[in-house]
């Protein structure tokens, strides 16, 4: 109007937010503090304790986790759920904040989906990595924590991607997220081959989130364990954590797992004498004090 | 009445037809004829050459423009118009790449292209692209594929098209000569795109540009003694069948 013009008044903006609430997607912080040092120093402390691993191999692609959702010294729950299904042909292991993990997990089968129906097939992995690294992106500095890896199946075979919410998008074979990867990377280091058996594949993932719960406060509970394949993705088990590193206590050393592992048939098998730390001709008519029972007759779902 | 409704190309006509895209499609008729095969492990694009003044630099007249590495296109009609598409095509064609992690599929750019195209015929105060396109491509799941799209912003997937001047004659031979044992090879199907050509264009071989995708290599242009030697040898093989049909008529 030429009147505000000449006078150079400028209207009220009583359509708009009060200038003194907030701004959108900012903290609410006293006058003259950094949000971010605010937030560390005082802020509410978010769940960020976990073992998720993830490693691609010939026959697809494993993901394991445990299933202690933490909160500073309490536990929130002792079965939760961080490994998440997207669809068919993809699964994510999730760390960080539990919230927000499973809202991105929402958005990204929402984009999926949408594209599916779009171009009439899925994204690729790499397309579904990429496009929850881009979407998480814009929300940088505002304390998402998201650190997820993706695990998938697609043209390309077996695919393993790994997404934090700063914009990290990696490739690799072998992935551990959470506060006890550490200690699962240790075992996954030592044990890994891409030409491993399933068998083998899952004893080694069942192993490396065992250690790391043993030792990590904010892991534990049970194990859940995950397996993509070509045709799609499958729970294969849930074992207590305690009772399975246990078990593993009592086997010999790696070395000898290949041994352990070639007779996946013994799986049904009770209380057999074990070969102890060498083959043995016959079996002792005793149960030896080395139990050779494998992990995986622990009670499965 | 169809000044009336030519004016503003929202307007459709009573008869329920936009007039602004009919002209468009009568301006596509006047560009120089194009034609597009789709083989069994190879695309082929042909086009006429408009012959160019003295002076005039030929190499930088291209109607054949490659958009991807697995895709390109030809087009038939104004120019200026398929630049712009192109361009558009072609910086869509990387975008894709760098947010889905794959290069587009070839139904996917001919969508986009189309979908573009038809925005123009309803926004205010733009004209229809006067362009129709041919084009050709390999998939990632190696199955070659030909679109067509025209100012409508239509698109339809097809074994063999022409469009341009003289399209009709080009598309009613090919009706007749697209068979199984046409496009039994590669070089059978570049013949056979030549021949539609030859069909329509003038003074033969010298007028013809030409180009190919085979499955997994980028594509080809062939140079002007490349397409001397294909026309060469369909010279001669009309020949033989001239010869052996007066031989059995004798």
């Amino acid at each position: 109007m030429a009147l505000q013009d000449v006078c150079e008044w400028q209207a009220l903006d009583t359509q708009g937010a009060s200038p003194h609430l907030p701004q959108v997607g900012v903290w609410a912080v006293p006058r003259g503090c950094d949000p971010q040092t605010f937030l560390q120093i005082h802020g509410p402390r978010l769940a960020h304790g976990t073992t998720t691993l993830a490693f691609r191999f010939r026959h697809g692609v494993i993901a394991a986790a445990d299933t202690r959702s933490s909160c500073g010294n309490y536990v929130e729950c002792p079965a939760s759920r961080k490994v998440i299904p997207v669809h068919q042909h993809l699964l994510g292991t999730t760390s960080g904040t539990s919230a927000d993990c499973v809202t991105w997990y929402r958005v990204l089968r929402r984009e999926l989906r949408l594209r599916a129906l779009r171009e009439g097939q899925l994204p690729s992995v790499a397309g579904a990595a990429k496009l929850l690294s881009v979407m998480m992106s814009r929300y940088r500095g505002l304390d998402l924590c998201v650190a997820t890896a993706l695990c998938g199946w697609d043209r390309s075979g077996p695919a393993l991607f790994y997404v934090y919410s700063d914009g990290t998008l990696l490739q690799g074979n072998i992935f551990s997220v959470g506060s006890g990867s550490p200690y699962a990377y240790g075992v996954l280091d030592r044990g890994y081959r891409y030409d491993m058996s399933t068998q083998e594949a899952y004893t080694l993932a069942r192993r490396a989130v065992a250690h790391a719960t043993h030792r990590d406060a904010y892991s534990g509970g049970c194990v859940d364990l995950f397996h993509v394949r070509e045709s799609g993705w499958e729970y294969v088990s849930r074992n207590d954590a305690w009772v399975l590193y246990s078990e593993l206590q009592k086997l010999p050393g790696p070395e000898k797992e290949g041994e352990e592992e070639a007779t996946p048939d013994r799986a049904g098998e009770v209380g057999e004498p074990s070969a102890g730390p060498g083959p043995a001709p016959a079996p002792a008519p005793a149960p030896a004090p080395g139990d050779s029972r494998m992990p995986a007759e622990i009670e499965t779902l | 009445m169809a000044s009336r409704y030519d004016r503003a190309i929202t307007v459709f006509s009573p008869d329920g037809h936009l007039f602004q895209v009919e002209y468009a499609q009568e301006a596509v008729k006047k560009g120089s004829t194009a034609v597009g095969i789709r083989g069994t492990n190879i695309v082929v694009l042909g086009v006429e050459k408009k012959s160019v003044a003295k002076l005039q630099d030929e190499r930088t007249v291209r109607k054949i423009c490659a958009l991807d590495d697995h895709v390109c296109m030809a087009f038939a009609g104004l120019t200026a118009d398929a630049r712009v598409v192109i361009n558009r095509a072609r910086v869509e064609c990387q975008s894709h790449k760098l947010t889905v992690e794959d290069p587009v599929t070839v139904e996917y750019i001919t969508r986009f292209i189309a979908t573009l195209k038809q925005k123009y015929t309803q926004s205010n105060g733009r004209r229809p692209f006067g362009i129709s396109a041919l084009i050709v491509g390999f998939d990632d799941d190696g199955i070659p594929r030909l679109y067509q799209t025209d100012p409508s912003g239509t698109y339809h997937a097809w074994k063999a098209n022409a469009i341009g001047r003289s399209a009709k004659t080009v598309r009613e031979f090919l009706e007749k000569n697209y068979t199984e044992d046409a496009i039994a090879n590669d070089n059978e199907a570049i013949k056979l795109a030549i021949r539609a050509l030859l069909e329509v264009v003038q003074s033969g071989g010298k007028n013809i540009e030409l180009a190919i995708i085979r499955r997994n290599q980028p594509l080809k242009m062939f140079s002007a003694k490349e397409i001397e030697l294909q026309v060469n040898e369909i010279e001669k093989e009309k020949e033989e069948a001239e010869r052996k049909k007066s031989k059995k008529t004798v």
